[in-house]
């Protein structure tokens, strides 16, 4: 009788400790960036014990010795360097009404790249860098710029110049629909789509340093920080817009519009998880 | 009787004989290498080690010996679908999603038995 009682009390407790233990599984699904952001860091330190959390942010160039001495080679003459100047000469120029990109940021446009995208709570948005230029240059009275071509790439490129070295520093505010952006961009990185079936995600956190033919795939952290990159591959200068595009096309799926909402989320989500890696753009890929 | 004969004829008639000649298997084998290498088909070679092939991937398995590990109708799901076994796969399935269709499956299988 006792022995009966006694397994009845055990179940019970048991039930009850499942129930007090519910909300807490429930609590591990809901959104936390900072502890998405642990884990994901600590997967590629795992993954690659011998780098440290830098150097992901030279991409292929980091995988391997080889490659590292490719990079150091290429940093000597690097062939970004037309796209810098033109840059700098452009950001310096000012608009027909006489105002520069300058009056359109904090700090002048210097030094600030790290703190891109960051989540407009007025436009309940993520605003990229890219996005922020263009709509710089309309309230200006000038016409947007092609968010794929050289000029965008050459005008983020140098504003990565002037930030290089600051850590990767994207907030999310107390806002739910801050949180909202940074979930559905995680979302869209880890959705497989296309007619090859792929994620970002399955490229660039289960297939970093292998190879696809000759091509080396780059981690996914810190491959935001490196932006925007000369890719020997496109024979030119290639933004961040440009990136999300063609990998879009090249894994058979139809790529969004550049700026789209869904990109700016999975700018926002892939950025704030590199939060704390060094700005390294403009960049040099293969 | 052979003055009459058109060059083109004539070299198709060759062609012919070529073709009659090789065993079906053989030739859809030859068939399913050139798939596996194509990037715009199978494009096997993107991620295995293949025999003949040169620039290989390092995303998947070396591809050899497959006839010991696998039956023929194991190689056709496995082209066909791999994510039905491992949902965490990399490879596309290309039944699935109409990258080959199945007589060029079936080639590439032919090809993969001969590895």
């Amino acid at each position: 009788m006792t022995a009966r009682f006694a397994i009845r009390a055990a179940f019970a407790a048991f039930a009850l400790g499942v129930l007090a233990f519910a909300p807490v599984t429930r609590a591990a699904d809901s959104i936390d960036p900072a502890a998405d952001k642990a884990a994901f860091q600590k997967f590629f330190t795992t993954k690659f014990p011998k780098l440290k959390l830098e150097d992901f942010v030279n991409g292929p160039y980091s995988m391997n010795e080889d490659l590292h001495k490719q990079w150091e080679e290429k940093e000597q003459f690097p062939p970004y360097e037309f796209s810098l100047e033109a840059g700098k000469e452009m950001f310096s120029t000012p608009f027909k009404n006489g105002k520069t990109y300058a009056d359109c940021f904090p700090n002048k446009g210097i030094g600030i790249r790290q703190n891109y995208p960051y989540f407009d709570e007025k436009e309940g948005k993520v605003v990229t860098l890219e996005l922020a230029l263009n709509r710089c240059r309309e309230a200006n009275g000038e016409a947007p710029l092609s968010y794929v071509k050289d000029d965008m790439a050459a005008l983020t490129a140098y504003m990565a110049f002037t930030s290089r070295g600051k850590p990767m520093d994207i907030k999310i505010p107390n806002d739910p629909r801050a949180l909202q952006a940074y979930q559905k961009g995680k979302e869209y990185f880890y959705t497989r789509r296309g007619q090859l079936n792929f994620s970002c995600a399955t490229c660039h956190i289960q297939s970093p340093g292998e190879r696809i033919r000759a091509e080396v795939l780059a981690p996914a952290l810190g491959i935001l920080n490196a932006m925007p990159i000369y890719r020997s591959e496109w024979s030119g200068m290639g933004t961040t817009s440009r990136r999300f595009t063609t990998c879009n096309s090249q894994i058979r799926g139809v790529p969004l519009d550049p700026q789209d909402d869904e990109y700016r989320n999975l700018e926002y989500y892939l950025s704030y998880v590199s939060n704390g890696l060094p700005i390294s753009g403009p960049g040099a890929r293969p | 009787m052979i003055a009459t004969f058109s060059k083109p004829a004539f070299v198709l008639a060759l062609l012919a004989g070529i073709a009659m000649a090789m065993p079906a298997q053989a030739q859809s084998a030859a068939e399913g290498q050139k798939l596996a290498f194509d990037r715009g088909k199978g494009n096997c070679l993107t991620c295995h080690v293949i025999k003949g092939g040169d620039l290989p991937g390092t995303i998947g398995p070396e591809l050899t010996g497959l006839k010991a590990k696998y039956s023929r109708d194991e190689l056709i799901a496995i082209v066909t679908d791999e994510t039905r076994r491992n949902p965490q796969t990399v490879m596309p399935p290309f039944g699935r999603n109409r990258i080959l269709s199945e007589k060029e499956i079936n080639a590439v299988v032919d090809f993969l038995q001969t590895l």
